[in-house]
């Protein structure tokens, strides 16, 4: 009885699905599929590493600091890393008393009521506090930008298939429209042409202008490539700020493992010795 | 239980004799896990991952437990809770990492137990009732990863919970009310977001009750074998521990080799990036699929794309997909041979290595990849082979298959001697 | 996990007659493997006890500073530091008197006023405002409050009274109210923790 219903069940679904695969492929062969123009011109982000790259990466604090100076001075008017604390600067390198001044002198003062009124109001930040948003909610971010709410950069390199090398593509990557493309994908007003982006056209102006953007006390040069890198090692930290811990707790996780799984292997190796002599002395 | 010369247990001190006297709880482990358990001697690799699913079990329960300290389940701020565990909270990101890809640990081993099952013919009697328990848990393992998925309230959460759900109202009549009932609302908020996190919280232990259950079973007949010739006698067998006890701890620690690897050097390989944007219900992201382990179901929900008769499309491809997996509950009397081991079937080895896995492995690529063409035309072809191998194949392949000799008995497998005396 | 002092009991006796030597040596490997892997779960254990621990938002906030400048003599305010109360109290002169007036010796929890205030900032009296007793918090900071026998604070949960000086006088609080770590920024600016 469940043979019976079963074949017949087998057989409706199976003959279903070799009639559609036969739709679908007359289908496909008459109409082909077309690639849609986003695709021709998409281009993956560019091969570029990181000293945080690699089972044995490390943050270069120095980089991330120029990043973190890269982010102050050119993203943080409109995209907040609401996930992060300024306290959490101390761990590339900043020093107590420097966390506390770039807390209490960062140009966005955290929402706060005041104490006598109650009524809303902000405060210079302190170290205990998360970087505060640009923006007081969502409405009020598209408003001022167009329509086009800046995406909070906390977790951007987690967030992007492609990464940071995504984000430094993205941030470099600003061209003129090829001639080629078509009207309907050219940038609207508003819009600019990045072939990293996934629709070809993005809301935010190349925020990476020119060479000596920004002046970093360290000396390097502060050029575009140089300027996006940067920031996106910054963004890395802040996506994963636990990052070189996870390699380094998993090194020593994977080495004691390794002894252990070799011993208990031993180990079996040893109780079956007995029953695996016996199969050979009987093979004999 | 179950043979005559299993070891008895006896308790080592005094306190185990008045322990036993009283509460025999010794003697249960001793029996199911223990000394007490005759099992064939001839076990291969493929018998390992059945408690190595267990391992991965008990990983997400103490891993789950703990975030469940931290984790705030309300629309809100639950996505904002996650980040908070990986951020704040110490060790919290090696706990949430361990919690995220422990689950893709538990389902590879959970594949390859029921893969086992399909090949050896581990679900013909009398051991019918251990595979029925097996099916059950699977789907409760699905629906616990589901929900669990849900939880940090990402894109892909909001959206996984959005569409999974749509998947009922496909349901003719209630089909709407049903998703409704399920969301508490119209859309996924804070009334889904708390039933998940309670169902999910509850779901492992049910299946850790239906896990002993599944043992249970297993110990009226004991294990199966990869000859598939049932036990004869004292020579057959070897006492669970310490033989396979040493042989499943290694294989845990070589497992773990794997996992650890895999969350501490590339914990989010398995994820999906747009998870961890917020989820925002005005904008669905670009490519959504579910998570690996539900690829090849996703790909027969996706392979109906024809209205039949009256019955739309979309239903169609949700009576498909739960009728996949539902077949597994009528293997036992669709697949009638005599010959338990695919090792002695020539006809059906090949249709389980050139039909069912490959087929499988389409079902599970093109599921992960996007709604366009070739993928939909694959997976539309493998997913007739999927039905035609449990439903016609099988079925038809027991009354025509000729057999290879058995060996006389697991000994004589092993050692390529009749069986003489036992030794 | 496999138990070692379960004997290998070999299944089968035609099998058992391992040379002397070899039952030490596997023996030791089995112990070996067994207590790594012991020690593997007590590694593990570690995270997932430590994670309950305070995480690090939490002790980011282990300090507050407290402008005190609006706080006038005999009055005290309640403020919040690590999720409990703060009593910080400007002492009046004839409270800091009667204060001084006690036998220490004959207290509970022998401790001066000098002892539990700063050099020069006698009249700042800073405590926790958690009762030593169960945790409850006392009353006596907020104008018209209850201040106990004492005058200091006096706490309803279980009835114990605090002196000027927050120290225990009568009931079962066991010791005089917690003083946290404080330090004075400025004059008028105390940072807690």
């Amino acid at each position: 009885m469940v043979r019976f219903f079963g074949i017949l069940i087998g057989l409706f679904f199976a003959g279903m699905m070799v009639y559609s695969f036969g739709r679908g492929a007359v289908e496909y062969i008459s109409n082909p599929p077309v690639k849609a123009v986003e695709y021709q011109f998409h281009e993956e982000p560019k091969d570029v590493s990181f000293k945080s790259d690699g089972p044995f990466g490390k943050f270069d604090n120095q980089q991330l600091q120029r990043g973190f100076q890269v982010y102050k001075e050119v993203c943080a008017a409109c995209h907040g890393i609401r996930l992060v604390a300024f306290r959490n600067l101390a761990e590339l390198g900043y020093s107590e008393d420097e966390v506390k001044a770039i807390a209490a002198n960062w140009p966005i003062e955290t929402p706060d009521i005041d104490p006598n009124t109650g009524e809303a109001s902000t405060r210079p930040s302190i170290p205990a506090d998360k970087f505060p948003k640009p923006f007081a909610n969502n409405v009020a971010a598209a408003a001022a930008n167009n329509n086009a709410i800046p995406p909070d950069l906390s977790l951007i390199t987690k967030a992007r298939e492609g990464g940071a090398p995504y984000v430094y593509s993205l941030l470099s990557g600003y061209t003129d429209a090829p001639a080629e493309l078509p009207e309907a994908n050219r940038p609207g007003t508003g819009l600019h042409y990045n072939p990293y982006f996934a629709n070809l056209n993005l809301a935010m102006a190349p925020p990476i202008t020119g060479d000596d953007q920004v002046t970093y006390s360290d000396g390097t040069k502060a050029t575009v490539s140089q300027m996006a890198q940067d920031v996106s090692a910054f963004l890395i930290w802040t996506a994963e700020p636990s990052l070189i811990k996870q390699k380094q707790t998993g090194w020593a996780v994977l080495a004691f493992l390794l002894i252990a799984t070799i011993l208990a292997f031993l180990s079996y190796k040893s109780i079956w010795a007995d029953v695996k002599a016996e199969k050979k002395k009987k093979e004999a | 239980m179950s043979f005559p010369w299993a070891q008895q247990y006896k308790p080592a001190t005094e306190f185990g004799q008045w322990m036993d006297d009283r509460l025999p709880i010794g003697r249960l482990v001793y029996n199911s896990l223990g000394a007490g358990y005759p099992t064939p001697r001839n076990l291969n690799y493929m018998w390992n991952f059945g408690s190595l699913a267990g391992v991965f079990l008990v990983v997400q329960i103490v891993t789950g437990i703990i975030l469940a300290m931290h984790y705030a389940a309300n629309a809100d701020i639950a996505f904002d809770s996650v980040e908070h565990i990986m951020r704040d909270v110490n060790s919290g990101w090696m706990i949430r990492y361990a919690h995220a890809n422990g689950a893709s640990f538990f389902f590879i081993a959970i594949y390859l137990h029921i893969g086992r099952g399909l090949y050896y013919g581990s679900y013909k009697a009398p051991r019918e009732m251990i595979w029925l328990l097996g099916v059950v848990i699977y789907l409760l393992a699905m629906a616990t990863a589901f929900m669990g998925y849900v939880l940090p309230w990402g894109q892909m959460s909001f959206w996984g919970a959005k569409v999974i759900t749509g998947l009922f109202e496909a349901i003719p009549l209630v089909g709407k009310p049903i998703q409704e009932l399920l969301l508490g609302g119209f859309a996924p908020d804070n009334a889904a977001l708390n039933r998940f996190f309670s169902l999910h919280y509850l779901l492992p232990f049910v299946i850790a009750g239906v896990i002993i259950m599944h043992i249970w079973a297993l110990h009226i007949p004991g294990s199966s074998n990869p000859t598939g010739v049932s036990v004869k006698g004292k020579q057959d067998t070897v006492p669970f521990h310490p033989f396979y006890t040493a042989k499943d701890g290694w294989f845990v620690g070589l497992a773990l080799i794997f996992f650890t690897a895999m969350m501490f050097f590339m914990p989010n390989a398995l994820g999906h990036a747009d998870n961890y944007i917020p989820a925002n219900p005005l904008s669905t992201p670009a490519h959504i699929v579910p998570e690996w382990y539900f690829w090849p179901w996703y790909a027969i929900l996706r392979a109906f794309t024809f209205d039949f008769l009256f019955v739309p499309a979309k239903l169609l491809g949700v009576l498909a997909m739960f009728s996949a997996i539902l077949v597994w509950f009528f293997l036992p009397w669709l697949d009638r041979s005599p010959v338990r081991s695919g090792d002695y079937r020539p006809r059906f080895k090949k249709f389980f290595w050139f039909g069912l896995i490959p087929c499988i492995a389409i079902l599970g690529y093109c599921g992960g990849a996007p709604a366009e063409e070739p993928f939909v035309m694959l997976s539309q072809l493998a997913t007739a082979y999927y039905f035609a191998h449990f439903l016609i194949v099988l079925p038809l392949l027991s009354r025509i298959e000729k057999p290879e000799p058995l060996p006389n008995s697991i000994t004589e497998a092993v050692t390529g001697k009749p069986l003489q005396q036992a030794s | 996990m496999a138990s070692v002092d379960t004997a290998v009991e070999p299944n089968d006796s035609a099998v058992s007659e391992p040379e002397i030597g070899g039952v030490r040596r596997r023996d030791f490997i089995n112990i070996a493997a067994v207590s790594f892997g012991g020690v593997g779960v007590v590694a593990t254990v570690f995270p997932l006890v430590n994670q309950m621990n305070p995480s690090a938002d939490v002790l980011a906030l282990s300090s507050i500073e407290v402008d005190i400048s609006a706080i006038e003599r005999g009055q005290a305010i309640k403020t919040s530091w690590r999720k409990q109360p703060i009593f910080i109290r400007n002492l009046t002169a004839p409270e800091i008197e009667a204060a001084n007036k006690v036998d220490v010796s004959g207290l509970r929890d022998p401790e001066t006023l000098a002892e539990r205030t700063q050099a020069g900032k006698e009249n700042w009296l800073i405590t926790l405002g958690v009762c030593t007793h169960l945790g409850c918090v006392p009353l006596g900071a907020a104008q018209g409050e209850v201040k106990g026998e004492f005058g200091g604070y006096f706490c309803p949960c279980h009835g114990s009274h605090y002196d000027t000086a927050g120290r225990t006088r009568k009931g079962p609080a066991p010791t005089n109210l917690e003083v946290p770590e404080y330090s004075f920024l400025t004059d008028t600016v105390v940072k807690i923790g």
